[in-house]
C-alpha cells in the first residue's frame, strides 16, 4: 500500500491549522510507494490558496469547495462532502486532524462509509496495506495498537506526533474544484457567531508552553489595592500579577500560556488555558510548569512533552518526577530572572 | 451480622467526600492559619442538607439514619475537625436533644429551621468555672411569671458567635444536680452577648466563643423538659455529641494514615522510598489497627442509637477510644513526615493539633475512664430516661408528615 | 418533554492502570461515574428544570454500570435505564452509537446529551456518530445553552473550539457533547441518594430495542504499558536566581528547544 489517501485539511476561516500539514506530511509519508496518492481536501472560505500550500507540503493534488455553505464550520456538509468523495475515489485512508472539527468529521463519515475511526493517534505503521496505529487511552496511561477491518480506515491525528511538516515550494498539483454535497435547504443548523480570541498562540499547536499554577497567588509581598477589600478577590489579584510575570516569560519565548486546573479553578485564569485530563493535552518542544505540582490529572495533559522544566519550592512536588530540569526555589525570583535572561540570549 | 454498608451509606458518604475535597480541603488551610472560620461553610452544609441529615423529613431534615450521621462526621473531620464540630453542636447536642425532649411545638419552632439549615444552633454548658463538674454549674434561671430570667456566662461554646439557637443549661435550684434545667435560647435576645476565643491550640478554623446572659428574658414555652430535668438532658445530649466526635476522630485517623501512607510513598531515603523502613511501617500498622477499632466502635454505637437502644456506656467507649487514638495517630503521622511534618505545608500538624481540642471536651479520656470503669465493676449503672432518642423508622422519619 | 443523557461507568481518573496478560486492570480504584458525563447530566437537569421535561439516564454496559445510572438518579434524573446484551460485549464507538441511536429513538427523546468524551477509550466519537445515524444536528462540546424552543424546535448553543466559541442554532430534535465551560455538575442530594438506591433500574436488550448486533469495526490487538520515560531529572542549583537562570537557559538552548 497505501495506495490513496484523503487528507482533509483543517482550518478556522480559512486560516489553515499548522497541525492539518502534519496530516499532510504523515499522509505523504505512509503512501509513500510509488502508486501512493495523497489527496488534500479543502472545503470552506480561501481554499484555493490553502490548497496550493497543501501540495507543497506533500499532498499530489487537491479537491477544494468554496461555497457559501461551507463559508462556516458546520460538520454535517462538509462530512457528507467528503463521505461523496470517499465513495467516488475509494482510497484506502481519510487522514484528519485531531481537532474539534477533525475528530467530529472523522465520526461521521464513517458512519456515512460503514466504517471506523483510529482517533488521536500518535504513531501509525503500514502493515502490506493495512494501517496499525497507536493511541493513548486512559488519559495516556497506557497504550492501545488498534487497527480498522474496513476500508477506508480513518484516523485522526494528535497534533505534534508527527514530526515537523516540510514545505517544498517546488512541488506542483492539480487544484479541482467540487461541487456540495448537500444543499443549504438540507442543513438543520446555521452558523450564528463567533467569540473568538485573536492574537494568542493556540495551545495545541504552541511548540512552547509556560504554565502557571496555585503556587502564582502566593507572592504575600505584593499588596492590593485597598478597594479590594474581599480576601478571595485579593488572592485573585495576586494570582493575576503572577500570571502576568508567567505570560512574559511565556511572551518572550514565544510560547502559549497555559494552567493548572487549581489555578483555573481558583479563578485565576480562563479556563482555555487549561492544560490536563480536563483542559487540553498537549505535547510542545518545551513546557515550563511554575508554581504547579503535578498532580496526575495535570501530568496526563503535558506528560509527553519534549523537555519539561518545573519551578517550584516544593522539593517534593510530583512535577520533579517527570522533568528534565528542575529547580526548586521561590519562582518570584526565578522567573523574572528567567525572562531576564532569556531577553538578552535571544536578543529580544 | 452484616459488616457492609448499605447502598445508600455509601452513597451519603461519597457525596460528603466529594464535597470536601472539592470546596473545603483545597482551602481549609489558609482558614485555620487566618485562625477564623471560613464564611461559606455554614451556608454551604445548610445548601447540601447536611445539617439535618439525620432530622426527620416531617421536621425539616433528610430523614436518614443516626448510622449516616457518623459517616458524614467521618468525612468532614478527615477534611478538618472544625467541619464536624459543626454537626457535633448543631445536631448532637442541639438537634437530636430537640427530638427527644422537645415538645411539638418546640420541634416545629426550633427544630424545623435548625434541620433545614435556615438556623444554625450550639450548645451552652460548660462555664469558665465549670467544665467536667456540670454539677457546678453557677448560672441561673429564675422563674418569674410566664417567663425566666436568665444570668450567667458560658464559655468554650462552638458556634458561639455563629449560631442563632442556643441550648443552654442552667441552675433554677441549688441541689446540684437535681437544680439544673435545660432552655432553648435565641441568641439575638436583649441582654445576649457573645465573642469569640482566639489563640487557640487547634480548631483554628473553628468558631469557638463565649455566650453572657445578662437578664434574659425568655418565655416558659423555651424551656426543654420539666425544670430539675437538666442534668439528664445534658448528659442524653452528650450520648449525641459523643457519637459525632467518635464519628469524627475516626476520619481523622483515617487522614493520618492516608497522609503518611502518600508520603511513606513519595518519600526516599537511603535510596528507597521510606515505606520500606520497618519502624516507618509500625507506624503505619498502629494506624490501621486504631481507625478499624474506632470504625467499628461508632458504627455499633450507631447501630445501637438506630435500635433505640440505650448507648451511654458504648458512645463514650467509641469517643475515648477514637480520639486517644486520633492524638496518637496524629503525633505519629507527623513523625512518618519528619521535619516536613513539622511545617503547615502538610496537614498533619494541624491534625495534631485539632486532634488534642477532642480529648478534653464532650467528656474528658479521663471522664469516659471512669464511665468505662464505674460499668465494668458495677458502680454506675443507666437509669431509664423520661424520654428516649426515638429508635430510627424509616418509614417515620422519611414521611412528609 | 423528554431528554436523555447517556452515561459510562469507567475506571476513577487517579487509578494506576495496568495491563495484565492482555486485560486492562485498575487496581482498587472504583469504578465511577464517566466524569464528562456528570457535566452532561447537569445540563440535562438546567434545561429540565428550566423548560420543564423529563430526564432518562442511559447506560450501555454490565451490571455494574447500574452505580453510574444510580449517580444519574441521585443527581436528579427522573429514571434510569441499562442496555446490555451478552452479543456485545465489547462495542466500538460506532457499533455503541447504533445501539444508542436505537434507544433514543425508542424512547422518544428531543434531546440526547453525551459527555464530551469517556475517559477510557478517550474517542470522542460516539456524539457524532449517533447524530449522524439519526439524521440529527451534532452540536458537539456545548460550553452553554443560550436558548431552546420545544415549540419551534429550535436549540442555540455555544461551543467550544480552538479559537475560542462558536454560536450555532440547530433545529431539535438534536445530539449535544458537553465540554466543561458548561458548569459544575451538582453533587447527588440527600433525597436523590435514598430516591436511587431505591430505584427500579429495567435492562434493555437489544431486542428490545429492534436491531441485531452492530458490526465491530475497530480491533484492538495490543494494549501496553508506555515505555518508561527515561527521565534523568536534573536539579539547577546555584547562589542567585540570576545564576539558576543562566544555567538553564544554558541547557535549553543546548538541548535545542528554544
Amino acid at each position: 500500500m497505501a495506495g490513496n489517501i484523503l487528507a482533509y485539511v483543517d482550518h478556522f476561516k480559512g486560516r489553515p491549522l499548522q497541525a492539518s500539514w502534519e496530516v499532510v506530511s504523515a499522509a505523504r509519508k505512509l503512501a509513500a510507494e510509488p502508486d501512493g496518492r495523497v489527496t488534500a481536501l479543502i472545503f470552506g472560505p480561501e481554499a484555493e490558496k490553502m490548497a496550493q500550500a497543501s501540495i507543497h507540503y506533500g499532498a499530489d493534488e487537491a479537491l477544494i469547495c468554496e461555497d457559501a455553505s461551507l463559508a462556516d464550520y458546520r460538520p454535517e456538509p462538509i462530512a457528507a462532502l467528503i463521505s461523496k468523495i470517499g465513495k467516488e475515489h475509494q482510497p484506502d485512508a481519510i487522514f484528519f486532524t485531531t481537532s474539534t472539527r477533525g475528530r467530529e468529521l472523522a465520526a461521521m463519515v464513517a458512519i456515512d462509509l460503514d466504517s471506523g475511526v483510529l482517533p488521536d493517534v500518535i504513531n501509525i505503521e503500514n502493515q502490506g496495506g493495512k494501517l496499525v496505529a497507536t493511541r493513548p487511552i486512559y488519559a495516556g496511561k497506557l497504550l492501545a495498537k488498534v487497527e480498522c477491518r474496513s476500508k477506508p480506515q480513518l484516523l485522526t491525528l494528535r497534533v505534534r506526533a508527527f514530526g515537523k511538516p516540510v514545505e517544498d515550494s517546488s512541488r506542483s498539483g492539480k487544484v479541482t474544484k467540487v461541487a456540495t454535497a448537500l444543499g443549504e435547504t438540507q442543513l438543520a443548523t446555521k452558523v450564528v457567531d463567533y467569540a473568538t480570541v485573536e492574537g494568542r498562540v493556540s495551545l495545541g499547536d504552541a511548540a512552547i508552553i509556560v504554565s502557571g499554577g496555585r503556587g502564582t497567588s502566593n507572592n504575600l509581598t505584593l499588596t492590593p489595592p485597598a478597594e479590594i477589600t474581599d480576601e478571595k478577590q485579593r488572592e485573585i489579584w495576586r494570582a493575576q500579577q503572577g500570571f502576568r510575570m508567567v505570560g512574559e516569560l511565556a511572551q518572550v519565548l514565544g510560547g502559549a500560556l497555559g494552567a493548572s486546573r487549581a489555578a483555573v479553578d481558583a479563578g485565576y485564569v480562563p479556563y482555555d488555558h487549561q492544560v490536563g485530563q480536563t483542559g487540553k493535552v498537549v505535547s510542545p518542544d518545551l513546557y515550563v510548569a511554575v508554581g504547579i505540582s503535578g498532580a496526575i490529572q495535570h501530568l496526563a495533559g503535558m506528560r509527553t512533552s519534549k523537555v519539561i522544566v518545573a519551578i517550584n519550592k516544593d522539593p517534593d512536588a510530583p512535577i520533579f518526577g517527570v522533568a528534565r530540569y528542575g529547580v526548586v526555589g521561590d519562582l518570584f525570583e526565578i522567573v523574572p530572572a528567567l525572562t531576564k535572561v532569556l531577553k538578552e540570549r535571544l536578543h529580544k | 451480622m452484616d459488616f457492609h454498608l448499605s447502598e445508600e451509606h455509601r452513597m451519603v458518604q461519597n457525596m460528603v467526600r466529594e464535597f470536601t475535597q472539592k470546596e473545603v480541603i483545597p482551602v481549609i488551610k489558609e482558614w485555620d492559619r487566618r485562625q477564623e472560620m471560613a464564611p461559606f461553610i455554614l451556608p454551604r452544609m445548610a445548601e447540601l442538607g447536611i445539617l439535618g441529615i439525620n432530622i426527620p423529613v416531617r421536621y425539616g431534615g433528610q430523614g436518614f439514619d443516626y448510622l449516616a450521621l457518623g459517616l458524614v462526621c467521618e468525612e468532614l473531620e478527615a477534611a478538618d475537625s472544625t467541619l464536624r464540630v459543626v454537626m457535633s453542636v448543631h445536631m448532637g447536642l442541639n438537634s437530636m436533644a430537640l427530638l427527644q425532649w422537645g415538645t411539638e411545638e418546640q420541634k416545629k419552632k426550633f427544630l424545623v429551621p435548625q434541620a433545614k439549615g435556615e438556623k444554625a444552633a450550639c450548645f451552652g454548658l460548660t462555664e469558665p468555672g465549670a467544665g467536667s463538674d456540670v454539677a457546678g454549674i453557677k448560672g441561673t434561671a429564675k422563674r418569674v411569671g410566664d417567663e425566666y430570667v436568665l444570668n450567667g456566662e458560658k464559655m468554650w461554646i462552638s458556634l458561639a458567635t455563629k449560631a442563632q439557637h442556643a441550648l443552654v443549661v442552667l441552675r433554677t435550684a441549688e441541689d446540684p444536680h437535681e437544680g439544673l434545667t435545660a432552655f432553648i435560647l435565641e441568641l439575638d435576645r436583649k441582654g445576649v452577648k457573645t465573642g469569640d476565643i482566639h489563640g487557640k491550640l487547634g480548631m483554628r478554623a473553628g468558631s469557638t466563643g463565649w455566650i453572657s446572659m445578662t437578664d434574659v428574658h425568655i418565655p416558659a414555652g423555651n424551656r426543654l423538659g420539666e425544670e430539675g430535668e437538666g442534668f439528664k438532658i445534658a448528659m442524653s445530649c452528650l450520648d449525641n455529641g459523643r457519637y459525632t466526635v467518635a464519628a469524627g476522630a475516626t476520619g481523622l485517623i483515617r487522614a493520618c494514615l492516608e497522609a503518611s501512607v502518600k508520603y511513606a510513598h513519595g518519600r526516599t531515603a537511603f535510596n528507597r522510598e521510606i515505606g520500606q523502613f520497618q519502624l516507618v511501617q509500625q507506624k503505619i500498622a498502629y494506624m490501621v489497627q486504631s481507625y478499624e477499632a474506632a470504625r467499628l466502635l461508632y458504627l455499633r454505637a450507631g447501630w445501637m442509637k438506630n435500635q433505640g437502644e440505650r448507648n451511654t456506656r458504648e458512645t463514650s467507649l467509641a469517643k475515648w477510644f477514637a480520639t486517644d487514638a486520633s492524638f496518637d495517630a496524629a503525633s505519629e503521622a507527623i513523625q512518618v513526615h519528619g521535619a516536613y511534618g513539622f511545617s503547615d505545608e502538610y496537614d498533619v500538624e494541624r491534625y495534631l493539633r485539632n486532634s488534642k481540642g477532642a480529648v478534653i471536651y464532650e467528656g474528658t479520656s479521663e471522664i469516659h475512664q471512669l464511665m468505662q470503669a464505674g460499668y465494668a465493676l458495677g458502680y454506675r449503672e443507666d437509669a431509664d430516661l423520661r424520654c428516649e432518642l426515638p429508635s430510627y423508622d424509616a418509614e417515620f422519619w422519611q414521611a412528609a408528615g | 418533554m423528554k431528554i436523555a443523557v447517556f452515561v459510562k461507568q469507567v475506571p476513577d481518573s487517579a487509578a494506576k492502570m495496568a495491563v495484565d496478560n492482555g486485560t486492562v486492570t485498575w487496581g482498587e480504584a472504583p469504578l465511577v461515574i464517566n466524569p464528562w458525563d456528570e457535566y452532561a447530566v447537569e445540563a440535562a437537569l438546567v434545561l429540565a428544570e428550566k423548560y420543564g421535561g423529563e430526564v432518562s439516564a442511559l447506560s450501555l454496559g454490565g451490571e455494574s454500570a447500574k452505580e453510574a445510572l444510580k449517580h444519574a438518579l441521585a443527581m436528579g434524573c427522573g429514571e434510569a435505564i441499562l442496555i446490555s446484551d451478552p452479543a456485545i460485549p465489547s462495542p466500538d464507538a460506532g457499533a455503541t452509537a447504533r445501539i444508542l441511536a436505537a434507544a433514543a429513538t425508542k424512547l422518544g427523546v428531543y434531546l440526547a446529551i453525551f459527555g464530551k468524551q469517556a475517559i477510557d477509550a478517550d474517542t470522542g466519537l460516539t456524539a457524532p456518530m449517533t447524530a449522524r445515524l439519526l439524521g440529527w444536528p451534532s452540536l458537539t462540546l456545548v460550553a452553554a445553552i443560550t436558548q431552546l424552543d420545544a415549540v419551534a424546535k429550535s436549540i442555540r448553543v455555544e461551543r467550544g473550539i480552538e479559537e475560542g466559541r462558536q454560536v450555532v442554532e440547530g433545529k431539535l430534535p438534536a445530539i449535544l457533547s458537553i465540554g466543561k465551560d458548561f458548569g459544575e455538575p451538582r453533587y447527588p442530594s440527600f433525597m436523590g441518594i435514598r430516591k436511587a438506591s431505591k430505584a427500579e433500574i429495567p435492562t434493555w436488550s437489544l431486542a428490545e430495542l429492534g436491531i441485531p448486533a452492530p458490526e465491530i469495526k475497530v480491533s484492538w490487538p495490543e494494549i501496553f504499558s508506555p515505555p518508561p520515560r527515561e527521565v534523568s531529572g536534573d536539579l539547577i542549583t546555584g547562589d542567585s536566581a540570576e545564576e539558576i537562570a543562566s544555567k538553564l537557559v544554558d541547557k535549553l538552548l543546548a538541548a535545542g528547544v528554544l
